[in-house]
């Protein structure tokens, strides 16, 4: 089993014609997802390699049944994409464009109290359950199936993660990146609760950054509901204070969301906090007593 | 981005928010000549994008015009100190003359962001002046909160709470709940990040005026803010900053001697967070971002060893958005354009099309230092630095 991604994902690609957008719509079949449709406006009747594109988000999931989506709209259209796709009756929102401003996402977070949708992202590396299917641009080859379950606020930084965990034979059942940015559809709580209703998912990798609360939450919320292992790897101890640190929600404001107080609050909570980024793989196969 | 004082007051006006009457200037004579035109007596306030300035020497009140002059000289060119600007401080290049008020109550009111909550916050507290942050340490009740909807805006009912619990009454209290709503669309409108008035002042006659205004915007908004963007200061930011951002790279400027290279903001902060558990210090945080262009790579490669500090080089890249082999490209044309490289230089290559990305590193002239690993590539990179004293 996984999380979210699985064989019966029929995905839909927004931003399909896009050179990102093409790579990774084709990418995600070469890994074995069943790209159905993409949806650019005034591109409808085109294909791309042989996916059918659409005018409209609707009109796609009518003619191709497609039940997530994958975002690679630009910045200033990406929340109005997002809110489409919920309109359609989209379940799954993957939205993997980065710049999307906070102004936008508020509305967004209304908009989707209205829609059983679950939106991940934005400023996201996307969703893998390996060897089952990916909604992402996270490099599908250095992902093996299995039992860890990985949740990141960061792309780069989970597939370092994953690399070690697959060099020491330990595969992952499905691998989240939430996202960036200050703003964002699913957390490490939502993320956490579904890999509690995994029973194949054996542990949990948390990877956080500076800024902030997500991870205290997180903690809280693990301590009193979750007993499988948990690693917590936060960066940004070495970020200077009041700066943005590339990603629009890496910052330490007012003193608040430094790497220290979250690793406090991981280690206070039982979850094995981890120092450097190389020993994340070493840490999860000791906790899991291999 | 940030923007100065008489910047944000100016867009505070045009929101109906009263702030007193002023000019900026970069000249001591034009000083005396707005502060006559004021009435002849005003403040001189050094413009900087920092808090803190009255701290450090760059807020004074002049009591004539030509007391106005001298200050301004005194102030124009200074090397302000503020507890924000660091032990380096900033320099002022611009002077804002404003008239001065009869203060009656000082008071403090912002909107910024609950991350938490996912909902514009607006703060208010009966310190003016103080730090909210001090205030939120040391009275934390003092601290008035209202939630705002992004659409709905702040509601009258929060903002009759608002001025009650800031004791005020009558015309103060209608002036003050006005400020409050408009505020809000202020910072809902222009995508703003931060809006801060402290203090915040009521006058003798009970009117409610903006003493002093702080602005910050969301950068991923400011494509449709056209005015705002209009108002950026770059003399005010470290150049080496400024030019990778026009090459659309992340660039941070630290005090250690390791110049690092990384894709993603994440593996870029904990390369740094390594080279430190390794006892090497970082000399900046560069994200070539996702989608880096070979341009942008060889360009981020030239900013790095342009740093006089960098005496060693660790480039850390992990493929996914971005092959490996087009950064490794990059690198290569990067050292090409500059010529000669004097600096050790550590790579580490995973992911997206890592073999060739590594064979390009391999056929380039240039001997890099391969490393396999995030350990092992701080290890290297640290011994390198050692060694290139």
């Amino acid at each position: 089993m996984a999380i979210w991604v699985n064989e019966e994902t029929r995905l839909l690609v927004q931003g399909i014609t896009g050179t990102e957008g093409t790579f990774h719509a084709l990418g995600c079949r070469e890994y074995g997802t069943k790209v159905v449709a993409g949806v650019t406006p005034g591109k409808g009747g085109q294909d791309v390699e042989g996916i059918p594109v659409f005018d409209s988000v609707a009109e796609a999931v009518a003619e191709t049944g497609a039940n997530a989506t994958m975002i690679f709209v630009p910045p200033p259209f990406a929340a109005d994409a997002v809110m489409e796709a919920a309109d359609a009756g989209l379940g799954l929102v993957v939205c993997i464009t980065e710049g999307v401003p906070v102004g936008d996402m508020l509305k967004v977070t209304e908009f989707l109290d209205h829609h059983p949708t679950r939106l991940i992202g934005p400023n996201c590396p996307g969703v893998i359950s390996p060897g089952l299917g990916k909604i992402g641009i996270m490099p599908g080859h250095i992902h093996k199936q299995g039992k860890v379950g990985v949740i990141s606020r960061s792309g780069t930084l989970t597939y370092e993660a994953v690399h070690q965990l697959t060099n020491l034979g330990l595969g992952q059942s499905t691998c989240v990146g939430i996202g960036g940015d200050p703003i964002v559809g699913t957390t490490f709580i939502d993320a956490l609760s579904a890999f509690k209703d995994d029973p194949d998912t054996e542990a949990v990798v948390m990877i956080g950054e500076i800024g902030g609360n997500a991870e205290e939450k997180a903690a809280a919320w693990i301590e009193a509901n979750f007993d499988r292992p948990v690693v917590g790897f936060i960066a940004g101890r070495t970020a200077p204070p009041g700066r943005r640190m590339g990603h629009a929600g890496a910052i330490v404001a007012g003193g608040k969301g430094t790497a220290k107080e979250k690793m406090e609050a991981l280690t206070a909570a039982g979850i094995h906090v981890v120092e450097s980024p190389a020993l994340i793989g070493e840490t999860v196969q000791k906790a899991l007593g291999r | 981005m940030k923007i100065h004082e008489y910047q944000a007051k100016e867009i505070l006006r045009r929101y109906g928010i009263d702030t007193p009457r002023g000019e900026v200037t970069d000249q001591p004579a034009e000083a005396r000549r707005i502060c006559e035109e004021l009435g002849g007596r005003c403040v001189v306030k050094a413009q900087i994008h920092a808090g803190g300035r009255g701290k450090g020497g760059g807020v004074k009140l002049a009591g004539s015009p030509e007391e106005a002059e001298t200050l301004a000289g005194q102030i124009l060119g200074m090397n302000l100190v503020t507890p924000q600007t660091g032990p380096g401080g900033q320099e002022v290049k611009k002077v804002y003359i404003e008239e001065a008020s009869e203060i009656a109550r000082e008071l403090y009111i912002s909107v910024t962001l609950d991350r938490e909550k996912g909902m514009p916050l607006l703060m208010a507290s009966t310190e003016g002046g103080m730090d909210i942050e001090q205030v939120a340490e040391e009275k934390p009740e003092a601290i008035l909160k209202e939630w705002v909807h992004p659409h709905l805006g702040m509601l009258p009912f929060q903002a009759r709470r608002l001025a009650a619990g800031l004791d005020f009454h009558g015309a103060t209290a209608k002036a003050g709940m006005k400020l409050a709503q408009k505020l809000v669309r202020c910072y809902l409108d222009t995508d703003a990040s931060l809006v801060e008035i402290n203090p915040l002042v009521v006058t003798g006659d009970g009117a409610v005026i903006a003493l002093d205004a702080k602005m910050g915007f969301d950068d991923n908004a400011l494509f449709r803010h056209q005015d705002i963007l209009e108002m950026r200061d770059l003399a005010e930011e470290n150049p080496i900053e400024v030019e990778a951002g026009e090459y659309g790279l992340s660039y941070i400027k630290l005090d250690g001697n390791i110049g690092c290279m990384v894709n993603g903001a994440g593996l870029a902060m904990s390369t740094m967070d390594i080279i430190k558990l390794h006892g090497g210090e970082p000399a900046n945080f560069l994200d070539v971002g996702g989608s880096a262009s070979q341009e942008a790579v060889a360009n981020a490669f030239r900013l790095l060893v342009s740093d006089p500090a960098v005496e060693a080089v660790l480039i850390n890249i992990f493929g996914g958005i971005a092959r490996t082999d087009r950064i490794a490209r990059g690198v290569v044309d990067g050292i090409a354009e500059i010529g000669e490289v004097h600096v050790p230089v550590v790579v580490r290559l995973e992911g997206t099309n890592v073999e060739q990305g590594r064979q390009i590193l391999h056929d380039a002239e240039f001997e890099f230092i391969v490393a396999d690993g995030m350990a092992d590539a701080a290890e290297k990179v640290v011994a390198a630095a050692k060694g290139g004293n």
